[in-house]
């Protein structure tokens, strides 16, 4: 299975700055990709993108071969954010957080040690760390084929993110699952990642 | 700053066994006692920049809200905070905070919204002296003189980021307290911003940024503090870390391991719940040297070559 973005150009408003310009890049789903950029370079734009949570102006995003537009109901490529305070429903208990995706395998929650009784907590209730464990189960759904994984750990301390990271890594490869990472970190990337692409300034 | 010299001066800040406790209610009328910060322990001399480390949610914002006397009202505070030699009391903190000690806080929803960056900055000052110097702040900090007449919200993160410092540097701090300075910024502006309470240190200035981020940490202070579960576990310099053999709680260890050059590994387990915080060391749970005496009663804190640790097996770990 292949993700692939075609020339893809996106800016906010008409004639605003030009954030991402014919862009192009190919994801196999073995490999594992590091994208690295200063802040305003259109990282986070590019993963909600590819997400569906916006559509370019111009180009194509393709997933084995199919417009990802044509992808009904559940999006095979998931996003997680890099602030799961944001990310979940404050009215929601963390067993309905859960819901939202595709049919979170027991497995996972367990993998990524989530608790049962952090399962019956508000967001509010539990730390950073915690929540994001929780973001991550989401988007690994049963029909997920890439991830896009946007600055996950960087509120977290430096053990919660190797869990989190070591736990991840073992899932994609054993699910063939195809990852994109964003990171300021050059450390971690090369800790994790098949391949590197920087972005450039448009 | 030579060690020696270090010794000889009052700290301008010293904590000593600070207790930070929420009271809640929890069901009806039933009211529960929340420790969130336990037995702290810290020092920040002058002209040294001390960088209490910890993970998010463990607390830490509150270390700087119980020493400028800003905690919410079911917040009571234990324990001894000293500035310069003297005792902070109540009525102290309400005199010097704002001058002599400044708090640089988390993000601009601390800013006034509805008040003009300039005016806000010189509290309403029309004094020409405090215009002046606003200016030469303004230019340090590469700000055009246009900022003053603009709203917080008009400012992108990095520019609020400097205009919070400079709310800071306005007055003459002797003591500057930053809450995570750098959430949200990439690693050049954060790196900047660290840079800048450097540059404050530097002037003479104690600096006490409290931060989850250990690595740009290291790059720019003088000592860490390391915080787990609302105490602080280890006081190290940051030479210290760059051989784990040198660190000395097993805590401190892990962390060092999990940094993703020094190998990426992790050990198991989360930080402890304030509410089900286990009797005795909080890192007992998860450490591979715990023993039964680990479980019971306070752990006291040690000076072990030049730097403060709470734990029990040091003569094991550094036989030397």
């Amino acid at each position: 299975m292949k993700l692939e973005i075609k020339n893809v150009s996106y800016q906010y408003t008409k004639d605003g700055r030009k954030i991402l310009e014919d862009f192009c890049l190919t994801v196999e789903h073995t490999e594992r990709v590091g994208l690295i950029a200063p802040s305003g370079y259109g990282k986070t734009t590019l993963c909600k993108l590819l997400s569906g949570y916006l559509l370019p102006d111009k180009g194509e995003i393709l997933v084995d071969g199919h417009p990802l537009a044509s992808y009904q109901g559940y999006c095979p490529i998931q996003m997680v954010w890099q602030q799961p305070e944001l990310a979940v429903n404050p009215r929601l208990r963390m067993r309905e957080v859960l819901l939202e995706g595709d049919e979170v395998e027991e497995r996972i929650v367990r993998g990524l040690g989530i608790e049962e009784d952090w399962l019956n907590r508000f967001p509010s209730e539990l730390s950073g760390g915690e929540l994001q464990r929780f973001c991550i189960a989401r988007a690994l759904g049963k029909r997920t084929k890439f991830l896009l994984a946007d600055e996950i750990t960087t509120m977290l301390d430096l053990i919660t993110q190797s869990q989190i990271w070591h736990f991840l890594l073992q899932e994609v490869q054993k699910r063939g699952i195809g990852l994109l990472a964003v990171s300021h970190s050059q450390p971690l990337l090369e800790q994790i990642c098949t391949r590197q692409v920087r972005l450039e300034k448009q | 700053m030579s060690e020696k010299k270090k010794t000889e001066q009052t700290p301008i800040l010293k904590i000593e066994h600070m207790n930070i406790t929420f009271t809640q209610y929890d069901r009806g009328m039933r009211q529960t006692e929340l420790p969130v910060i336990r037995n702290l322990d810290v020092e920040v001399h002058a002209g040294e920049m001390v960088a209490v480390v910890g993970s998010s949610g463990s607390g830490k914002s509150l270390l700087a809200h119980g020493v400028m006397g800003v905690l919410p009202y079911n917040a009571s505070m234990g324990g001894r905070i000293l500035y310069c030699g003297e005792e902070l009391t109540k009525q102290r903190i309400e005199r010097l905070r704002g001058n002599e000690i400044v708090l640089v806080p988390q993000s601009i929803a601390y800013l006034n919204p509805l008040m003009k960056i300039g005016s806000q900055i010189c509290k309403g000052s029309k004094d020409e002296k405090v215009k002046r110097k606003l200016r030469d702040i303004f230019a340090r900090y590469s700000l055009k003189p246009e900022v003053e007449e603009l709203y917080p919200f008009e400012l992108s993160g990095g520019m609020n980021r400097r205009i919070l410092i400079s709310t800071a540097l306005i007055e003459e701090p002797k003591l500057v307290i930053a809450d995570e300075p750098t959430p949200g910024l990439d690693l050049k502006m954060a790196k900047r911003a660290m840079e800048h309470f450097r540059e404050l240190a530097d002037m003479g200035a104690g600096v006490l940024v409290i931060t989850h981020d250990l690595e740009l940490a290291l790059e720019t202070a003088d000592r860490i503090a390391v915080f787990y579960a609302g105490t602080t576990l280890e006081e190290a310099t940051v030479s210290d870390f760059e051989r784990e053999e040198t660190l000395r709680h097993p805590y401190s260890k892990a962390l060092w391991r999990a940094m993703p050059k020094n190998g990426f590994g992790f050990v198991s387990g989360e930080q402890p719940y304030v509410k089900d915080l286990p009797g005795g060391c909080p890192f007992a749970p998860r450490c591979g040297r715990c023993t039964e005496e680990c479980r019971k009663g306070e752990i006291p804190s040690r000076e072990i070559r030049g730097g403060r640790v709470r734990c029990l097996h040091l003569e094991e770990s550094f036989a030397e």
